[in-house]
């Protein structure tokens, strides 16, 4: 993490159209700013498209067979192509939903493997890198000749976290960081993404622990069924009534849930 | 005592030749997901290729170019078939290896014929003796150079860059992807290696006691096949176990072929199949196999 230079680092989403197997549209359109040096929140249940989302901007539509029918994105200016080793080199690296951390690597190997995307560097290099992961997760260094596979969820976590800092993003794709874990691990992770998002990183954050995301995001967007709903700052979504209802545990009572917002409802929780 | 002494060490001889072939199973399966029958004919390819090169060049440049042959049809086969095939699942490319197989097969027997080629090696039937044990100079050699060549590709699975990617694409090649690593050049690369070692393996299987090269020295290749199962097909250090169990088990049942005359004759080209299927009924994912373990 560089120190606090101006702000690089902003994607540009228009327009993105996604397919999977030629048949089911996940994203019908999505456009979305992300501003440099910001945290950027989305929100949306399951199938909402958010993970699609994330896929089409790491290029990994190809190994779920999806297909980006129309749209781009760009990272400042400069376009993205739909190929994770080209999305990494540019500066976008996403941690993949689940950890999915290699179970049977150390933690040191885990490391090393967040900086292949980087191509030849120094050893001396690779050294302040791991340095720098190190300081922000000190967790790791103590577990660094373990097997991945034996650390808790929470851990396995902020191994994700850190395996890809080890790429230098400048912008890092999360993909349900909270997913599975214990409600203090969710603070310490909410925590270490704010630091890592203060060092200058632009932070994309896909969640449905809406509170937590919410609190921590500068601006936030709802996708749902494959288009963007809502899109506002963190505290305009925070203080919207339907947001409050459906995502929030706010006002959930009876006469609130029969009439119009019925089918609405169902969608968001069911 | 002798005569165990000097089976052993055929048998280790024999293990280390096997595990240069089943190591590349390994290596590929590991990559691609995919069980490379086309081994034994890249094998026979690399093989050919020494015999066909060493007056020109020499034997250890024969090598080399047969190694570079193999494993360039290795790679070929990898990029074509990935390529042709894009999005293919493995058990489909598993298939189509059944098929090259039997076309370069052809191929090449068209090229040997029903001689005996020599690959030019330079130890003959030179035999070397340790007090009273006696083993060919070529089955030293095997054992040495297996070594070499096994050691260095674990070297390179545990600290070059392509081993590091290779393990984090086995482990998870989405999060591999992620992370910017380039399946398809792993992949390749793996198919290369495989190939090389195979080329390596033929001129052992072609050295004497063997009378030489001939058409059927790719099918030798299927018996590094139970090896790399009987180790736990993704499991490199599994392929070495496999291979030295299987060399070992077919030289033993071979040297006491009298003893063992109850069995019937041949018991050497079975015993590979039978420990197999005795340690599978054991171990269903065989000595090293990774265990499908799901935390939930």
């Amino acid at each position: 993490m560089s120190p606090p230079t101006p702000p690089t680092g902003t994607l540009r989403i228009d327009r993105l159209q996604v397919t999977y197997g030629r048949a089911v549209q996940a994203l019908r359109g999505v456009s979305l700013e992300v501003p440099a040096g910001e945290i950027t929140a989305v929100l949306g249940s399951n199938g909402a498209g958010k993970s699609t989302l994330l896929r089409a901007l790491s290029g990994t539509l190809a190994l779920h067979r999806g297909v980006l029918d129309s749209g781009g994105v760009t990272l400042d200016g400069v376009p993205l192509t739909g190929d994770p080793a080209k999305a990494v080199a540019a500066g976008v690296v996403q941690v993949p939903e689940g950890r999915r951390v290699f179970a049977d690597l150390t933690v040191e190997e885990n490391l090393r493997a967040g900086g292949l995307g980087l191509g030849r560097r120094s050893a001396a290099g690779r050294r302040a890198a791991q340095e720098r992961v190190f300081a922000l997760l000190p967790v790791l260094a103590e577990r660094r000749r373990q097997a991945a596979g034996l650390m808790s969820g929470g851990e396995q976590q902020m191994l994700a976290l850190g395996r890809a800092l080890m790429a230098e993003p400048r912008v890092l794709l999360l993909d349900e960081p909270s997913l599975g874990l214990a409600p203090m691990m969710v603070e310490r992770i909410a925590g270490i993404v704010q630091r890592i998002n203060a060092a200058g990183t632009t932070v994309l954050l896909v969640e449905q622990n809406a509170a937590v995301a919410l609190r921590i995001a500068h601006r936030a967007s709802v996708l749902e069924n494959g288009l963007v709903r809502l899109t506002g700052s963190a505290e305009e979504l925070a203080g919207n009534d339907e947001i409050r209802r459906l995502y929030l545990g706010a006002g959930e009572s009876g006469p609130e849930l029969v009439g119009p917002h019925r089918a609405k409802l169902g969608r968001w929780v069911g | 005592m002798t005569k165990f002494a000097e089976t052993v060490l055929n048998g280790l001889a024999l293990g280390s030749v096997y595990a240069l072939i089943a190591l590349g199973f390994v290596v590929i399966f590991k990559a691609s997901g995919v069980m490379n029958f086309a081994h034994g004919s890249i094998l026979l390819l690399g093989g050919w290729t020494v015999t066909a090169t060493h007056q020109a060049v020499g034997f250890p440049l024969a090598v080399l170019c047969g190694a570079l042959a193999a494993g360039a049809a290795a790679g070929l086969l990898h990029a074509l078939a990935a390529r042709g095939l894009r999005g293919a699942e493995a058990p489909v490319l598993t298939i189509l290896t059944i098929g090259v197989d039997l076309l370069l097969v052809t191929a090449l027997n068209a090229r040997i014929g029903p001689d005996f080629l020599s690959t030019g090696d330079p130890w003959g039937d030179a035999v070397a003796r340790f007090g009273g044990v006696a083993v060919t100079q070529s089955r030293l050699a095997g054992i040495v150079v297996s070594v070499l060549l096994i050691g260095g590709v674990f070297a390179l699975f545990r600290w070059s860059r392509w081993g590091l990617s290779m393990r984090a694409a086995a482990a998870d090649q989405e999060a591999a992807a992620l992370m910017g690593i380039r399946l398809h050049r792993v992949r390749l690369a793996a198919w290369c290696l495989a190939g090389a070692l195979a080329a390596v393996a033929a001129v052992f299987l072609a050295a004497f006691p063997a009378p030489g090269l001939d058409r059927t020295t790719g099918q030798i290749a299927l018996a590094a096949f139970p090896a790399a199962i009987l180790g736990g097909m993704d499991s490199a250090v599994g392929a070495l176990a496999g291979s030295l169990v299987i060399g070992l088990s077919s030289a033993l049942a071979a040297g006491y072929q009298e003893q063992l005359s109850g069995l019937g004759t041949g018991l050497a080209d079975v015993a590979p199949y039978l420990v197999m299927v005795l340690v599978l009924l054991v171990r269903p994912n065989g000595l090293f196999g990774s265990k499908e373990l799901s935390r939930v």
